[in-house]
Formats: C-alpha cells, structure tokens, sequence
C-alpha cells in the first residue's frame, strides 16, 4: 500500500487539547482555533459600525473566501458572488455572533453555507468521501524507482533521478506563474483549495482543517498530492527548458 | 540503535509530513538519515519547497474594486442612523 495513503499519527498542531485528542481516522472533528487576540475587539468596531475595520477585513479574508466558494461553486464568478453575499450576511448577522468560534471561523462558516447553497443550484457536484481514487495511489511515477528484487529495490533509477532546475528556478517569472495557474485549475477539487489555502493563501493547518473540516491526516494527504503533481508539472517545464 | 532504512519511493511520499513536523521522531530521524545520504531525495524535496514558494508569489485572486466599493457601501447603508 502506498504509504501517502496511511493514516498517520500526527497533528495539523492547533492546540496542545487537539493534538491529545487526535485521531488516526477519517473525519475526525478539529475544534476551530481559539478566537484570536483582538477577535473581541474586532467585533465591537464592526457592530459600531467602524468602516475601516470592515474594509480591513474584506480585503485580507476575501482571496481565501474566493478559494473556498470556488470548491463548492462551477466558476470564478460564481465564487466572487458567494464572497460577496457572504459579507453581506455578516453585516446584516454580526450582532448574532456568539464568539463561540473566531470570527473568521465564523465568516468561513457562513460562507461555506452559501456556496454550498449556490452549488447545489448550480448543479454542481462535490466529491463528498473524505479520501477518494484521485488520493490514492503513488505521486511519482513508480518507473522512476528500482523494481523490486532490485539490489536498491525503490532508489531512484540513475537516468530518471530528479535533477537540479538551476538557478534560473529561484526567479518566477510570467510563464512559471501562468502554468502554475493552469495546473492548479486542473488539480482535484479538494486538492486544489487545499493547496491554495494552504500554499497560495498561506493559512495554517489548523485553520485549513477547520474551514473544510478535514482531519489533519487528510489535509496532509491532499496537500502533499497537490504539491507533488505541481512539482511535477515544474520539473516538465524546466528540464524541458534545460534539454531543449 | 540501527535505523530500518527507507528507500527513496517511500521518502518521496513522507516529505509533506516531514516539513509539516507530522512524522513520529523515529521515521523522522528516519528520513534524516536518508536525506544525509540520498543527493536525489534533497534535490526533490528542495523542488517541493520551491513549488511552495513559487505558488506562495502567485499576485492573490481577490474581489473587484466595484465589489468591495459595493460592500463598503452597504457596511455604511447599514450603520447609518435612520434619517429623522
Ligand atoms: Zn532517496
């Protein structure tokens, strides 16, 4: 069995409660991290009405709220839409929150709901199964590895060994950027707002794990196969570059 | 203590674990002595960071000016005392 399809032990690390609670299975329900400091604060200026805390919020949450509308949505748009219904939810909901979770975990809440919703209108369907066919199986070509029986039974082959991209892969320039966006849009739904979130987005595990509800162990899973496939695609590209 | 060896076609699978300090110590320390030994498994796992560090520069897809206008709008409408 390919290990990336083992549960492992291990923590997407948001608490010192969460990592004992842990468990090695499918679904396991992540508490959503602690309000964040000033979280109360934030509340107060929104609910008085404090527009430039209102903008602040807007321009820094709405690039993940984008990614997570796009998982339940068909297109950009439609994403766009969701995002901005969802603020609208809040300013009119604000006064309900109750700050039993963050406020943001609050707003990707609400926004999970209205794409969700808009989704279905849409007729779109998401894969539901925590661990699907698309997340199983070896991210590297098995022929790349020695077979088995081989003295270095899984070492790399010599000629199909990764080699180095050179310097030119410390730049990115336009075409490194336009066919990251390509291969991204052609990743798995759940491994795309994954890695978005994660790797574009820049969020923590933790927060990852809370928005979609995914275990720790699942999240690193979906990761790790976003990040292998991309890698693959920039390898196409520069050791392509390199022999041509 | 010897260390079971891991072959590079299980590393490949254990790297986003392993920079996410997911790993149990001994396969950690597992992959660190592969990694001390094996120079295709380091450049593969320098090219995962450098696709997450490519990936982190991409410019971020955010709403539309006209958007957020709208919503700071409708953020006033909405805590702008009634007209007397
Ligand atoms: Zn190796």
């Amino acid at each position: 069995m390919p290990v990336a399809v083992l549960e492992r032990t291990a923590a997407c690390d948001i608490t010192a409660a969460d990592r004992d609670s842990r468990h090695p299975g499918v679904g396991v329900k992540v508490q959503p991290p602690p309000a964040a400091p000033g979280d109360t604060d934030l509340v107060a200026r929104l609910r008085a009405g404090d527009a430039a805390a209102f903008a602040h919020i807007v321009r820094a949450w709405s690039p993940a709220m984008i990614h997570v509308a796009r998982y339940f949505v068909g297109s950009h748009a439609s994403a766009e839409e969701a995002v901005q219904e969802t603020w609208l939810a809040v300013i009119r909901g604000i006064d309900g929150f109750e700050g039993r979770s963050s406020l943001r975990t609050w707003v990707f809440h609400v926004l999970s709901n209205i794409a969700r919703r808009q989704g279905v209108k849409e007729s779109r369907t998401v894969l539901s199964s925590p661990v699907d066919g698309e997340d199983a199986g070896p991210t590297v070509d098995p022929a790349r590895f020695r077979p088995a029986g081989d003295q270095w039974a899984g070492g790399w082959r010599a000629e199909a060994a990764p080699r180095s991209w050179g310097p030119e892969a410390a730049a990115l320039n336009s075409e490194v950027r336009a066919l990251l966006t390509a291969a991204l849009a052609q990743l798995p739904d759940r491994q795309r707002v994954v890695i978005e979130l994660r790797d574009v987005g820049g969020l923590p595990a933790g927060e990852v794990c809370a928005i979609l509800d995914l275990s720790p162990a699942n999240q690193r899973v979906l990761l790790h196969r976003a990040r292998a496939k991309l890698r693959e695609r920039l390898e196409g590209y520069f050791t392509g570059r390199e022999q041509g | 203590m010897t260390i079971e060896p891991l072959p590079c076609v299980d590393v490949v699978e254990l790297l986003t674990d392993y920079l996410e300090g997911a790993l149990d110590p001994a396969t950690s320390a597992r992959i660190d002595a592969h990694l001390a030994q094996c120079p295709p498994c380091v450049t593969y796992l320098e090219q995962l960071r450098t696709t997450v560090n490519d990936l982190g520069s991409l410019p971020a897809q955010t709403l539309s000016d006209s958007a957020i206008a709208e919503l700071e709008a409708a953020f006033g409408d909405f805590h702008r005392p009634p007209a007397s």
